[in-house]
């Protein structure tokens, strides 16, 4: 099937149960949150989906994404697209040029790639912010460029990391409606780990209960 | 309240009185009798005299080409292998397990370095002996110019592979304060191999926090005499060499021209570090447009994979090049081309001692008072910023890396001139100050993280308890460092070991180092009294990090004896 799929998926630290067994379709478009108290290992179980396992941990179970078995694959061969609590844009590159970083190499000509990254930033209501620095943008507008960045990469499935976390209040209802928008335009299986219920309630989708 | 002159409050003035003052003075004293202002010899008229002589040595052109081409090329190769290598350790974490063995790389004199190595692949050295005859045909050492080859590549690598050590410990240190795992996490998950990720997100983050030690060591790569002297190729020499030859020729004419020599020599480094800044803003600008291309991977992979490789091979041959000496202070009878010592005996170590006694006693007084006295000062200044909630800015980072920046023979030959008025020429207390010069900068930046991450509570707790600053400060603040003391005094211990020129100026050849000895045995004397002191030269600084790492272990370890002991009913 196409999505997300989690099958079987147990994850041990020093033997001890962490995370699962679980077993878990994320469909096309769909948003599924996982919750659970700080410590519980989601976190650790979309690190797992990811391919960023610290090797303290032990795992056993598969990811499929669009069919194709990607459990054993390193972070950058499974297409699965992250966004982290932090936005992690790159500091010594402009907004333009943090965008180009996740635009795939396929699109050659430098004048097409300006004007991919152009037209993203405009439907973000970020025209004319390509030649910015990142650090003179807003908590909000920095989350828009995060999400934009991970998207011109082209992934198959999206994890959210507890993305909203460092936003306030009134910003993150915002961010929150951009990045779902998104998720569902393009048609990505979402797999978000977080610890506030309001989160789970914007998602509108099906809520995991871990730890 | 009493209120007390604070003594503390002197403490950065003092500290930066006492390293930019001879340095100043220093500089002034080479300038001068370069332009013809040598009162001593009765000159005193602008002349360019010096330089016009500088100008008609033979081979002076060939000899600055030599100094740039070494200098750039090694500082550019170590930075390399020790990008590649923490590019490495970042993704294989049996890669990052070789990082142990930095201590020991980082605490080995250059001079014991460049000895080594020439002891393992001159033409009668020990990997040639290895392979002959058997598979060289070589019955006897080839007419071959491996060490000291006129394109100086000996002299490139033996630089390359010391300062791999001390690069990869910046890189490090820098890739623990830019989160670069997750930068990395972030560029892998957009599809980038792990090492074009490292290229591309974690390289320009460092760079920035390392601009300094990588000038620093381009700085001693274009100017040092010591490593030169070994591997470098004598006809022409680097500029250094070649100044250090007429300072120390007995002919006071021939002062000018040294003087120009060194005057040249800072020329030198000004303009390699300028030429090494005009590169990088050129790199940036490609690396920049490179980012921004988006390819997943490409050269950068392997290129790093190689360094990285190549950092490793610097560590095994710096092991390497330990061992072999210590096999030769041993070996009784180690003809070409056995590949091993027929005998082992101590007797070379025997008929040494005397001397060696000597020059170890000297070499450890003069290390454990300059490191002392570095420890206490860069204590003082800390302290100082601690109390009074100072912010140290990058201006005062520049300052600390005068003395390793400018080259030493620029300002160590006005020194001396400075040394002879006071008087103080060949005493221990003029090397002990010079010493001081190098030692500080090494000490204090190894102080100064551990002192700052110190939890301030601890202090305002001990406050409110009653007790004074400086009660405070000896019985709480310095226990709790006493590792990081013991590790920075251990620092500045190998890094006064290692010192060539400051003990040959501030001594005035009067006073005689392992290193002093190494090298001026290094030219011609018998292997194996070689080895005997150039290994010495090397486990000194060893044995003193080892008692460093382990001291304040033992104290804590007994600490909790004691408790357990009176503890239990």
């Amino acid at each position: 099937m196409r999505g997300l799929v989690l099958d079987d998926v147990a994850i041990t630290l020093d033997a001890r149960p962490l995370v699962g067994p679980l077993s878990l379709d994320v469909a096309p478009g769909e948003v599924v949150t996982v919750m659970g108290p700080s410590g519980s290992g989601k976190s650790t179980l979309l690190a797992y989906v990811g391919g960023f396992l610290a090797k303290a941990f032990a795992a056993r179970g598969r990811v499929l994404v669009d069919d194709l078995d990607v459990t054993g694959m390193p972070p950058e061969k499974r297409a699965v697209g992250i966004l982290f609590q932090d936005d992690l844009l790159f500091p010594h590159l402009t907004v333009g040029g943090n965008l180009a970083f996740g635009l795939r190499a396929g699109v050659r000509e430098a004048s097409r790639r300006r004007a991919i990254v152009e037209e993203a930033l405009a439907q973000a209501g970020l025209a004319g912010f390509a030649d910015r620095d990142p650090a003179t943008l807003s908590g909000g507008q920095r989350a828009r460029v995060a999400l934009l960045r991970t998207l011109l990469a082209e992934p198959r499935a999206l994890l959210l990391d507890e993305p909203f976390g460092k936003l306030d209040a009134a910003l993150r209802q915002d961010v929150r409606a951009f990045v779902f928008a998104r998720a569902r335009d393009r048609g990505l299986p979402t797999l978000m780990v977080t610890h506030d219920a309001e989160d789970a309630r914007a998602a509108g989708g099906r809520v995991v209960e871990v730890g | 309240m009493t209120t007390r002159p604070d003594v503390l409050r002197a403490a950065p003035a003092l500290t930066l009185a006492l390293f930019l003052v001879p340095i100043g003075a220093g500089l002034l004293g080479t300038l001068a009798p370069a332009f013809g202002v040598l009162p001593a010899i009765g000159e005193s008229g602008f002349t360019l005299d010096a330089w016009r002589t500088l100008a008609e040595q033979p081979g002076i052109d060939a000899s600055i080409r030599l100094t740039l081409t070494s200098g750039l090329l090694s500082t550019a190769l170590a930075l390399v292998f020790a990008c590649g290598f923490a590019a490495l350790a970042s993704s294989r974490p049996g890669i990052a397990r070789l990082e142990r063995a930095l201590a020991p790389l980082l605490a080995t004199p250059h001079v014991a370095v460049a000895i080594g190595l020439a002891f393992l692949v001159a033409s009668s050295g020990l990997l040639v002996r290895v392979v002959s005859p058997w598979l060289t045909g070589w019955e006897r050492p080839p007419a071959l110019a491996i060490v000291r080859d006129p394109y100086g590549l000996s002299y490139v690598a033996g630089l390359a592979i010391k300062e791999t050590a001390f690069l990869v410990l910046m890189v490090l240190a820098a890739q623990g304060q830019v989160r670069a795992a997750q930068a990395l996490a972030a560029a892998r998950a957009l599809g980038y191999a792990p090492l074009v990720a490292w290229a591309k997100v974690v390289l320009p983050a460092i760079y920035r926090q390392i601009r300094l030690p990588v000038y620093a060591v381009l700085a001693f790569s274009l100017s040092n005499v010591e490593v030169a002297l070994v591997l470098a190729p004598g006809t022409p020499p680097p500029l250094a060499v070649l100044a250090m030859r007429w300072f120390s020729s007995w002919d006071l004419s021939l002062y000018p021209v040294a003087a120009a020599a060194a005057t040249l020599q800072l020329a030198v480094v000004v303009a390699g570090i300028g030429a090494w800044r005009v590169a990088e803003a050129f790199v940036k600008r490609i690396h920049r447009a490179w980012c921004e291309r988006g390819r997943r991977t490409g050269l950068a992979g392997p290129v790093l994979a190689l360094g990285g490789a190549g950092g490793v091979v610097s560590g095994v041959a710096i092991l390497a090049a330990i061992g072999v000496m210590a096999l030769w202070s041993i070996a009784e009878n180690w003809r070409y081309p056995d590949a091993l010592p027929r005998a082992l005996s101590l007797r070379t170590w025997e008929r040494a001692l005397p001397t060696m006694s000597d020059l170890v006693s000297t070499t450890a007084a003069i290390a454990a008072a300059a490191s002392l006295l570095a420890v206490i000062l860069a204590l003082a200044c800390l302290e100082n910023e601690a109390r009074r909630d100072l912010k140290p800015g990058a201006r005062a980072l520049w300052l600390l890396y005068v003395p390793l920046l400018v080259p030493q023979i620029a300002f160590l030959f006005g020194a001396q001139v400075a040394l002879v008025r006071l008087d103080l020429d060949g005493t221990l207390t003029a090397v002990i100050w010079a010493h001081l010069l190098f030692v500080l900068p090494y000490v204090f930046l190894s102080l100064a993280d551990p002192f700052r991450a110190l939890d301030p509570r601890y202090a305002r707790i001990a406050a409110g308890l009653g007790a004074s600053p400086w009660r405070t400060f000896f019985t709480v603040k310095l226990p709790m460092l006493a590792r990081p003391v013991a590790t920075a005094f251990a620092v500045g211990f190998s890094v006064s070991v290692a010192l060539y020129l400051p003990t040959l100026f501030a001594g005035a050849g009067r006073i005689m180092t392992l290193t002093t000895e190494a090298v001026t045995l290094s030219s011609g004397a018998d292997r194996r009294v070689v080895g005997v002191t150039a290994f010495l030269q090397a486990a000194l600084p060893l044995l003193v990090y080892a008692a460093a790492l382990a001291g304040p272990g033992l104290i804590a370890a007994r600490r909790r004896r004691v408790t357990l002991r009176e503890g239990t009913p």
